[in-house]
């Protein structure tokens, strides 16, 4: 990685850019010139370009600084050389957030925006837009609206791009300014029109209706500009995503402009098809024939954008390209790289499993002269063709070690690791060498998110294979070669080898008696640890404390522990208090998109947690309910979308409470409610013990309600539960336009829909890498076994679905992924109930014309295991 | 040709154009006159937010006159431009009795600045077609300008608009400076 940069710089220095050493403050220091007379306009032009360059540069500019340098500036305008002008406007735009006091050339630019010179007016209008915040807009409105409306095309572009930026901050004035938008959207000029086009769409994109007007008005009357062909376009689409419904005349529209003459407006119209979600094989075909046309034109840049295009076609519908495939074909010998790798890679989605071996070679041919971007385009449609036909691959596992062996940068290099990790995964056979391939990459790998992602990989797969002890050495290689963090990640791997095979313990207690003396902290700390809890040999420990790591929220347990050492007590610290980490959803990969970079919603999710957290804190009924223990992942919807009320329902977990917080939407503008409460009627032995009303809730802003419930102590294992839902409330009519509302008003009610509680609201989801261990470490005091017939599902993968659901426990070692060609599975499920007491199920499922399910529950209490039971028969 | 005529003159004064700043209470009519000497029309102005930099040329001599705004707000930053000033014209509304007390302190705390200590100072008694206006003498008193040591001035009763006074203000002008050099 460092090589390359000294190469580039190498490149692009050689004393060719005369800017290269500038100092800030002798560049500043110049800038006093400014200041005398009389100024040379060349001269000055030239320390402007130096002060541009620097603030593009990233160079930070103090605010006394840049101001003292603005002021000097504004001087220059006593000169009329219109170089230097011009590069004064570019000077207050760039400077316009860094200075203070900018406002003070408002009365100069305006003068040159009105003025005769039409070289000036253009960039005068941006500048000025830049430096004018919403209370100073008022004092220059008649201006722009004359400039939006100019006869000459810069400014009137220029105005109507300025007022599109300020659209963000001054609204409502902007608004204002629509007839005269409406005035240059029927301009001659293309770009006038185009932009006027798009200021017009933004003042209105809130209002579909507004929209829909808009686009069949433009459409009817034809454009003149494929600029603004290609913008209506792309707002059609849009609304038809929103619509989700096809028969519209947007869509004809769209259709309609496969058939422009501008082949940019072609292209759009056949991307946007393209890109419509849930679009049928009829509604493609005219779009891909065109995108087929444009694979053979002369002209490269169309030739790449139908490839790309037909590409990401190929990932959902690759019947409907299969059509293109002897284009495609031609495109593989494309001197343009580019082209050809996308050509090649979508043949490798549409194409039948003979012409693999052929493509894979066609394709290493060059693999060594394309950019790393194209090389994780390949890596993505190997990892799909893997999927599709999983006897390929020894192919194409062979084929990503030797890219993985060749230079690249971390963006491909985790591309390929991911795709084997996933082949791995999904291919027991391949398991073996797959690990001796990466154990081999980390031997010489520069990436270390990667070389401790392999690590754990390791310690997690590896004990389980059938000669764990080969792979000890390229272990403890990292830990002597490697730096901090892949050392740390390597002495929890050995740890993980050592608390799963008897055989190999003693080795690996001399191994991390070693890694005791290491010079950092972390790896000396981990070491220590992992070496105490062997040498205890209890598998219950190893199982808790080595393969099975802690399953809080880290933020929570940090805040627990704060609190803790605040509040000194007797009592020992309850890790049972610390709110659980939700797990990520990263397991559901969709189809289309198989190694496509995991979003980590890990924290995102730690965080929401943590939010409700707080809010529920502040609300004085709700202290002493303990710590929150898992709150609903997705809100429900008690109305339909579109009634009055919007109403949705969030359920939080205590230990012996429920609350249920209702995020009410009023969606009607002449009403005020006040005084807003769901009721709830359970129908088991719940208690409602108080309501939190929402004080007031005006139009479209929407307040939050709560209501507490005590879950049932004399029948506990009755949890799942149905609450019917009405909304109280006191209704004042109001003015829809003020907002002002009625003194008297009028108590109402509205009818819910039932909320439903389930088993899954009292277990929260639990990652456990390793079930067995962690089987064993709960152990059978409380284990209950039953065996029930689940008549109405016919096949093991929906069986499993539907326990996944109901239960809401996470299923553990991809046992949630039904092997094909089996009538029998085992799925593991591992979860903690409320109160903080593990919950592991273990479910044989057995397929004969219906399911058979013989479900063993594992806890630590026996509460638990009768609610599950109890709630699955 | 011009170029030539234009030299002559030049070298007359130096080679240096004339700096000079139009100051004042906003609404005094700073804009108009800087534009009413620059194109000899009244043109419709509105309040300065900022500056107005032009060349004007009188008698063959060319002026670079700034007019840098009166508001409240913008006074401040009056000081930004002072260095290298020959000389200031300050504009009073003769109608606006109110508020001539203002335009005292702000004369002062301008005469005080140490980069304006050579500037020659001009008085615009504007607006003297109004009824009601102040006369020069009623107003040098109430701006203090008796008072001024070490400073040459001189106060000009002036209509922007009508465009009396100003040539006569002009003409001292150009001969003080001239005689300065």
């Amino acid at each position: 990685m460092l090589k390359k940069f000294d190469k580039k710089d190498e490149e692009s220095g050689g004393g060719s850019n005369p800017f290269q050493h500038l100092e800030k403050s002798a560049v500043l220091q110049e800038a006093r010139v400014f200041n005398e007379t009389p100024i040379s306009p060349r001269k000055c032009a030239h320390i402007l370009t130096k002060i541009l360059y620097l603030i593009n540069q990233g160079e930070h500019l103090g605010t006394t600084e840049a101001t003292e340098a603005f002021f000097a500036m504004t001087k220059l305008f006593q000169s009329n050389d219109p170089t230097l002008r011009r590069m004064c406007y570019l000077t207050i735009k760039e400077m316009s957030c860094i200075a203070e006091d900018v406002i003070i050339v408002t009365s100069s630019l305006t003068k040159d925006m009105t003025g005769k010179e039409d070289n000036y007016r253009g960039p005068a209008v941006r500048a000025l837009c830049q430096i004018t915040d919403s209370t100073m807009l008022q004092a220059i409105e008649r201006y722009m609206k004359q400039a939006i409306v100019d006869k000459v095309p810069s400014v009137s572009s220029s105005a109507l791009v300025s007022s599109l930026h300020l659209l963000k901050c001054s609204f409502d004035v902007v608004k204002r300014w629509v007839n005269e938008a409406q005035e240059a959207a029927s301009s001659d000029n293309i770009m006038v029109q185009y932009h006027a086009l798009g200021l017009l769409y933004h003042v209105r994109r809130n209002d579909r209706l507004a929209v829909n007007k808009m686009i069949s008005k433009f459409t009817r009357h034809g454009l003149k500009s494929p600029f603004a062909y290609c913008l209506m376009i792309r707002v059609a689409s849009k609304q038809l995503e929103e619509d989700g419904s096809r028969d519209s005349p947007l869509f004809d529209f769209i259709e309609s402009c496969l058939r422009n003459k501008h082949e940019m407006v072609v292209y759009e119209a056949a991307s946007a098809i393209v890109n419509l979600p849930g679009c049928s094989a009829k509604e493609l075909a005219p779009a891909v024939s065109v995108l087929q046309l444009f694979c053979s034109s002369p002209k490269a840049a169309l030739r790449y954008a139908a490839v790309r295009t037909l590409n990401k076609v190929a990932m959902k519908h690759p019947s409907a390209v299969t059509a293109c495939n002897l284009d495609l074909e031609n495109l593989v010998t494309d001197s343009n790289r580019s082209i050809a790798t996308l050509a090649i890679t979508t043949l490798l989605k549409t194409g039948s499993e003979s012409s693999i071996d052929r493509l894979m070679k066609q394709i290493s041919s060059f693999m060594s002269e394309i950019s790393d971007e194209f090389k994780v385009v390949v890596v993505q449609a190997i990892s799909a063709l893997c999927q599709k036909y999983p006897r390929k691959h020894a192919v194409l596992m062979n084929f990503l070690f030797s890219m993985l062996r060749e230079e690249g940068g971390f963006e491909y290099k985790r591309a390929i690791v991911d795709c084997i990790i996933s082949i791995i995964e999904e291919n027991s056979e391949s398991k073996e060498t797959g690990l001796s391939h990466l154990c081999e990459f980390i031997e010489d790998c520069e990436f270390t998110v990667l070389a401790t992602r392999i690590l754990h990989l390791l310690g997690q797969e590896g004990p389980k294979t059938n000669n764990p002890s080969k792979y000890i050495r390229f272990i403890y290689n990292r830990v002597v070669l490697e730096h901090e963090e892949v050392r740390a990640g390597a002495v929890s791997a050995l740890a993980k080898f050592g608390a799963q095979n008897e055989e190999m313990l003693p080795s690996i207690l001399v191994l991390l008696k070693r890694c005791v003396m290491d010079d950092d902290n972390e790896v000396r700390d981990r070491a220590t640890f992992y070496l105490n809890v062997l040498e205890q040999k209890q598998k219950a420990l190893n199982a808790g404390y080595i393969l099975n790591g802690l399953t809080v929220s880290i933020p929570g347990l940090e805040r627990a522990l704060q609190q803790y050492t605040l509040e000194p007590s007797e009592k020992p610290f309850d890790l049972k208090s610390v709110p659980l980490a939700t797990t990520p959803m990263a397991e559901q990969r969709t189809e289309g998109t198989p190694v496509v970079a995991v979003k980590q919603p890990e924290k995102v999710a730690a965080t929401r947690q943590e939010i409700f957290q707080e809010q529920l804190a502040a609300v004085p009924e709700f202290r002493g309910l303990g710590p929150l223990f898992k709150s609903s992942p997705e809100p429900v919807a008690l109305t339909e979308s579109e009634t009055e009320y919007v109403i949705r329902c969030t359920k939080h977990t205590f230990t012996d409470h429920i609350v249920f917080q209702f995020d009410c939407t009023n969606t009607l503008n002449d009403q005020t409610l006040e005084n807003v409460t769901v009721q709830m009627e359970p129908t088991e032995a719940y208690e409602v013990l108080c309501y939190v009303p929402a004080r007031s809730l005006p139009y479209n802003q929407p307040g939050t309600c709560y209501t507490l419930v005590a879950l049932p102590k004399e029948d506990p294992i009755a949890v799942a539960c149905t609450f019917s839902c009405m909304m109280k409330f006191t209704v004042k009519d109001c003015d829809p336009t003020t907002g002002e509302a009625d003194d008297e008003g009028y108590e109402d009610e509205y009818v819910l829909e039932d909320l439903e509680v389930t088993v899954a609201d009292h277990i929260q989801k639990v990652m456990k890498l390793n079930f067995e261990a962690a089987w064993d470490e709960v152990g059978d005091e409380f284990e209950k076994e039953e065996t029930f017939t689940l008549s109405t599902i016919k096949t093991l993968e929906e069986a499993v679905g539907n326990i996944v659901k109901f239960l809401g426990m996470h299923p553990c070692e991809r046992s949630d992924k039904v092997p094909d060609n089996k009538n029998t599975h085992t799925l593991l499920l591992a979860g903690v109930f409320r109160g903080g007491y593990d919950i592991l199920v273990r479910s044989r499922l057995l397929l004969l014309d219906t399911v058979t399910m013989q479900v063993t529950a594992r806890s630590s209490e026996e509460l638990p295991v009768d609610i599950i039971l109890a709630s699955v028969g | 040709m011009g170029g030539f005529f234009s030299s002559i003159f030049s070298s007359l004064f130096g080679t240096r154009e004339m700096r000079i700043l139009i100051l004042g209470l906003d609404g005094a009519g700073k804009t108009t006159i800087l534009y009413r000497l620059q194109v000899g029309e009244v043109v419709t102005t509105i309040p300065t937010i900022g500056f107005n930099v032009e060349t004007v040329t009188y008698k063959n001599l060319k002026f670079q006159v700034w007019d840098l705004g009166g508001q409240t707000s913008i006074r401040p930053y009056w000081r930004c431009y002072y260095s290298n000033t020959d000389a200031v014209i300050y504009v009073v509304d003769s109608c606006d009795r109110d508020r001539i007390g203002i335009s005292k302190s702000e004369l002062v705390a301008m005469l005080e600045e140490e980069e304006l200590r050579k500037a020659i100072l001009v008085v615009f008694a504007n607006k003297q077609d109004m009824e009601q206006a102040m006369t020069p003498s009623e107003m040098a008193n109430s701006l203090g300008l008796p008072a001024l040591k070490d400073r040459k001035w001189q106060i000009f009763k002036t209509s922007a608009t009508k465009g009396t006074g100003l040539d006569e203000a002009m003409e001292w002008l150009v001969e003080t400076l001239k005689s300065r050099q």
